[in-house]
């Protein structure tokens, strides 16, 4: 009976995870999949409820503890913050998968059978690499430290050596059964997990978030094996398996492989790119309004710089102000612009931009030889024209958004550095190139003063 | 291997196969809320850290267990609240632009 419930929670997820799949029922999905969680959960209380001397007490604390926190942090964080929100929830549940299992050895690992000691390391690495991978992923994100890459003493060697040490436990912890051995193991996964994240740059931030999302659904299946639960192992490979799908996808919109974008330390400084000295189009916040206010085709093209001004509002009430002088407002989304996959549809849906406005990458680039202006707004890497053009550049290969085809281009930016990847951008040196130096945010509200004024 | 070993073997493959299947194709519009509703389901720990926190004695135990349901109980309703939250932005959209 008891397995029978816990079928019906992997159903409810799984139908839970086919209605995220589409915009009409991915409210309704996301419901579904917590209808099957509190059903998971009451099961599983029911379950332990006639056993001898049940510690109700640390099972309550803990839930209502976590409760309390994990809904003031989903109803209270801004939704600029997400990415990290999302790096953070996922190490939570990384590192409760590791502490499920690294509750098994404390009981005691010398009765277990080798299968079980296996499981038992894995969750203890999947968990904790998880763990300390998200809470760097979120430091990194929040601007806590660098969200520069930051290079290893030996570079990718330094982890190549980690990661042996690690395996070379985990076998000593199966074979000897030895209380240390798995501690060692713990340890050296927290620092793979750290050393592992620490040196890729912001811009691969959604390959790593998705990821350790696939991680954390990987080192729930493990716990399952270890207490012999199959919700676990169902709901931990469903998510495993969506988070790799994702990351796949963020990995193929850089035209990189997983891992390069995992072990090359991206843009590490060490490219020593030459900045050019051409002359640039400086331009006034009434040069931008006078050339969108003749314009019948507007494409907006958000980066992270956008969120990091937080002016999604502001870019939304340009375009309407602009909507209302008859020019058509588009914006062209780069698969891997900002922190997350899909940051800029979050943020720009919660400015209320209706999404049918959103156009992906195959939808835009036709329109931009159509299109009067292409307004910038905090994105640089993704419209790198030598991304396409020029083969020696260091993300050649790499999809871009081909704004350079518009008639005009305006480039709202805070000041001519090279972005994340640290290369420059011939896009911005152009003729038909408007450079409005200025935050994000105070930039649109400029411009749309001007506007006002015409 | 135990036959409930095994057993488990046989239902991580093929739930991976469904996973794969099920969200191969997902708008880029809903990659973040996908993300983390799949993030959410990813606390299902939270069945195993209830089962282990309330059966073990000792006092690691009790440290631990406390840890893997709060961690757990704050992926699970944290992950949930915050998609929620999200989705709920994109339905709104009352004759907003065409």
């Amino acid at each position: 009976m008891i397995t029978l419930l816990y079928l019906l929670a992997a159903v409810l997820f799984i139908l839970g995870l086919r209605g995220l799949g589409s915009p009409r029922t991915a409210r309704r999905g996301n419901q579904l999949a917590a209808v099957g969680m509190f059903v998971a959960v009451i099961v599983t209380v029911a379950d332990i409820y006639d056993e001898p001397r049940v510690a109700w007490g640390v099972v309550i604390a803990g839930l209502v503890v976590g409760g309390a926190a994990g809904a003031w942090l989903a109803l209270k964080v801004q939704m600029t913050a997400m990415p990290q929100l999302v790096a953070a929830f996922n190490g939570f549940g990384g590192g409760a998968s590791a502490l499920v299992a690294a509750m098994e050895v404390v009981r005691d690992p010398s009765i277990f059978t080798t299968e079980i000691a296996v499981v038992v390391v894995l969750s203890l690495l999947v968990g904790t690499i998880t763990f300390s991978g998200s809470f760097v992923a979120y430091a990194k994100l929040q601007g806590l430290i660098s969200g520069r890459p930051v290079a290893l003493p030996g570079g990718p060697w330094f982890n190549a050596a980690v990661g042996a040490a690690t395996v070379a436990v985990g076998v000593w912890a199966v074979v000897s059964g030895d209380a240390l051995a798995y501690w060692v193991l713990t340890a050296l996964a927290f620092v793979l997990g750290v050393t592992g994240v620490i040196p890729i740059g912001g811009a691969d931030m959604p390959v790593v978030i998705s990821l350790l999302n696939s991680l954390s659904g990987v080192a729930a299946a493990m716990a399952g094996f270890v207490i012999g639960n199959q919700a676990l192992i169902i709901g931990g490979a469903l998510v495993g398996a969506a988070g790799l799908i994702l990351t796949v996808q963020m990995s193929e919109a850089m035209n990189r492989s997983l891992a390069n974008v995992l072990f090359s330390g991206f843009g590490g400084g060490t490219s020593g790119t030459e900045m050019s000295e051409q002359p640039v189009n400086r331009a006034t916040p009434e040069d931008v309004a006078i050339s969108l206010a003749y314009a019948e085709r507007v494409m907006v093209v958000p980066g992270y710089g956008l969120a990091v001004a937080q002016a999604q509002h502001a870019v939304r009430d340009l375009a309407n102000a602009l909507e209302e002088r008859g020019v058509t407002v588009e914006y062209a989304i780069h698969p891997v612009a900002g922190r997350m996959p899909g940051h800029m549809n979050v943020l720009l849906a919660e400015a209320d931009v209706p999404y049918d406005q959103l156009l992906d990458l195959d939808h835009a680039n036709p329109r931009f030889p159509m299109t009067d202006v292409a307004l910038v707004v905090g994105a640089n890497d993704v419209v790198n024209p030598s991304a396409r053009d020029d083969p020696n550049s260091p993300i050649y290969g790499m999809p871009i958004l081909e704004v350079d085809k518009a008639r005009t281009v305006v480039v709202i930016k805070r000041s001519l550095s090279p972005g994340f990847a640290g290369i420059d951008n011939p896009l911005f040196y152009l003729d038909k190139t408007m450079m409005l130096f200025s935050d994000a945010k105070a930039g649109l509200e400029n411009i749309l003063a001007a506007l006002e004024a015409l | 291997m135990s036959d409930l070993f095994i057993q488990g073997i046989v239902v991580f493959v093929l739930a991976a196969f469904v996973g794969f299947e099920v969200i191969s194709k997902v708008p880029p519009t809903l990659h973040t809320p996908l993300m983390s509703g799949a993030n959410a389901i990813s606390g299902i720990t939270i069945v195993g850290a209830v089962t282990a926190a309330a059966l073990d004695k000792g006092n690691a135990a009790v440290v631990l267990g406390f840890l893997a349901v709060a961690f757990a109980t704050i992926n699970v309703v944290g992950g949930f609240l915050v998609t929620d939250r999200m989705l709920e932005m994109f339905k709104k959209k009352p004759g907003g632009g065409k």
